[in-house]
């Protein structure tokens, strides 16, 4: 019983210091919006559109998993300033499991990540011409949450084993982004040269951005049981590992 | 009798490091027992293991009747822990910090609201309840860590150097709500510290630490009873220790920071020979022994002052005692 009221007050914690901290769901908007517009309408008036769609919407989903990559990853780093000012030590000498913790901050986070996809996919129908029917946009929810919950245990992986702050970057350029760029977010991956394929297709982010392409825009190449079997596989090991790794933490 | 903590060799061991060494000692229900030691002496690792964040690398204890390995649960069920650094969420209000706590463990919701009352009111803390913690001070945000601590309402509560960093009026007031919590609530209370006057004010017993060993462990007024006089602090600059050693009323000469420390059964009636036999006196000083006399005697150095011990001057000092 009290883990379940545990997991209620860690939600809610990361719920109510998401409501105040408007500027971050702010940003969290800008960065999606700039590739939107200006990559989008930049590359796509010199492109064709791939496979009968415009470009800024043949990125759109892949932005979408991008929004997801960055926010969630980020959310589990933070950990560590949790660490500092050492509200951590007050959760981990609660009467709580670890894994009633690790599920506390993965809910907490998904629930700000939700949030911020909702007004994405609301702009997208508004100024970027996506069509979502009731079922799509159900699916695309779906989606998100799997990949969300497999990102969000990747940064709180990372985040239990970090001590500072200061390896930040690192993850960003050597985590976010190479996943990012070889998820096919921005290109087809269909004509890709076999070396750059291969890393494609070892990306679990890839399967993510071809269901969202497929169930928005009805575009695919791998087909939704594949990308849903490597998404849920990708999901329960992260959740594993991650579960783990808090049972490990210091305080 | 039943022990609320007791411990036996506990020992924790940070890679070659020895942080605390076969510590073994008893607190009973309703006291509050101290842990004096300058910093690094192993106080705040002990705590983390009684309260199950560390695990102990050899040893057993015991919180609440509970072994601290095998029924972690249960100990953090039982106890309440104010943490040395600031732990609160300064995002949200006073109010909302309590109230979380209470959730995570697992506190009867049914009047939790005139609990968060009743603690808030103890700390003086009603009036800015609902304000963000960010704009708190620090003493008030040690004051609404002490009152989170006490709202599960627990038998034994934790606190890791709870005025550290404090103006001396927030300190007076926080010992003041401790003190009342061992009498009024009969809450056992484990307290570290390394301020001396902190020490004596507070505790019932207390176990002096140094290095991650017990060198001491009395109530703070049989420590001083122990030393066995009063002591005179003599600033000299060059002292006849031969002569001084004559003198049977000296128990014990020690060095601190370029002053001669004596320890002198009947100060009062031996002052006169004593500055006659030491040589030309710059500054005299003679007082009732205080804890920091208790802790320069058991550690050789004052808490103040932990560089500066092992010189060739003190060496000499004391092997002619």
């Amino acid at each position: 019983m009290s883990e379940i009221t545990g997991l209620y007050a860690l939600w809610l914690r990361e719920f109510k210091v998401f409501l105040r901290e408007k500027s971050r769901i702010v940003s969290s908007l800008v960065q999606p919006l700039l590739w939107l517009v200006i990559f989008g309408t930049g590359l796509g008036s010199s492109i064709e559109g791939i496979s009968g769609t415009s470009y800024t919407s043949f990125i759109y989903p892949g932005i979408l998993a991008m929004t997801v990559l960055f926010g969630s990853l980020f959310f589990g780093l933070y950990i560590i300033f949790d660490r500092r000012v050492d509200f951590l030590k007050e959760v981990l000498v609660a009467p709580l499991s670890r894994t009633t913790i690790f599920f506390g901050k993965v809910m907490g986070g998904a629930t700000d990540g939700i949030i911020e996809i909702a007004i994405l996919m609301v702009l997208g129908a508004l100024f970027f011409s996506i069509h979502f029917s009731i079922l799509s946009a159900i699916a695309t929810v779906l989606i998100i949450l799997l990949l969300m919950v497999s990102i969000l245990s990747v940064g709180l992986i990372i985040g239990s084993v970090m001590t500072s702050p200061e390896g930040f970057g690192l993850i960003s350029s050597f985590v976010i982004f190479p996943l990012f760029f070889l998820s096919g977010a921005l290109f087809p991956v269909q004509n890709l040269p076999s070396w750059l394929y291969l890393f494609v297709v070892i990306n679990p982010v890839t399967y993510a951005v071809d269901a969202l392409r497929t169930v928005i825009l009805g575009i695919g190449s791998f087909g939704l049981p594949l990308d849903f079997a490597v998404m849920i596989g990708f999901a329960l090991a992260m959740v594993a590992i991650g579960t783990q790794a808090f049972k490990r933490m210091k305080v | 009798m039943m022990h609320v903590i007791e411990t036996k060799n506990l020992t924790k061991r940070f890679g070659k490091l020895t942080a605390v060494n076969r510590l073994s000692f008893k607190v009973n229900e309703g006291e509050i027992f101290g842990l004096l030691g300058p910093n690094g002496a192993g106080k705040t690792t002990t705590l983390s293991m009684l309260a199950t964040l560390l695990p102990p690398s050899a040893g057993t204890a015991s919180v609440g009747g509970f072994d601290v390995r095998k029924e972690s649960s249960k100990v953090r069920h039982s106890i309440g822990f104010v943490f040395q650094d600031p732990s609160s969420d300064d995002l949200l209000s006073g109010r909302e910090n309590l109230y979380l706590h209470a959730l995570m463990y697992g506190v009867d919701m049914r009047n939790i609201n005139e609990k968060m009352d009743d603690v808030l009111k103890l700390v003086d803390l009603t009036a800015r309840q609902h304000e963000r913690v960010r704009n708190y001070s620090g003493g008030m945000r040690r004051r609404l860590e002490l009152a989170r601590g006490l709202l599960h309402e627990p038998k034994i509560l934790f606190l890791d150097e709870p005025t550290l960093g404090l103006d001396p009026q927030t300190r007076q007031h926080l010992w003041s709500y401790i003190k009342g919590l061992s009498k009024e609530k009969n809450v056992t209370i484990i307290i570290t510290t390394h301020y001396m006057e902190e020490a004596d004010m507070l505790c019932d017993r207390l176990a002096i630490i140094d290095h991650g060993r017990i060198v001491a462990l009395d109530t703070p007024g049989n420590m001083k009873k122990k030393l066995g006089g009063d002591v005179i602090r003599l600033q000299v600059s060059r002292p006849n220790l031969a002569a001084l050693k004559r003198l049977r009323y000296v128990k014990r000469v020690q060095r601190d920071n370029g002053v001669l420390v004596l320890t002198v059964t009947d100060a009062s009636k031996h002052i006169q020979e004593i500055l006659k036999a030491v040589g030309s006196v710059e500054n005299v000083e003679m007082r009732a022994p205080t804890l920091n006399d208790v802790f320069l005697h058991y550690t050789g150095s004052e808490i103040r002052d932990q560089e500066g011990e092992g010189g060739f001057f003190e060496r000499m000092v004391n092997s002619n005692r």
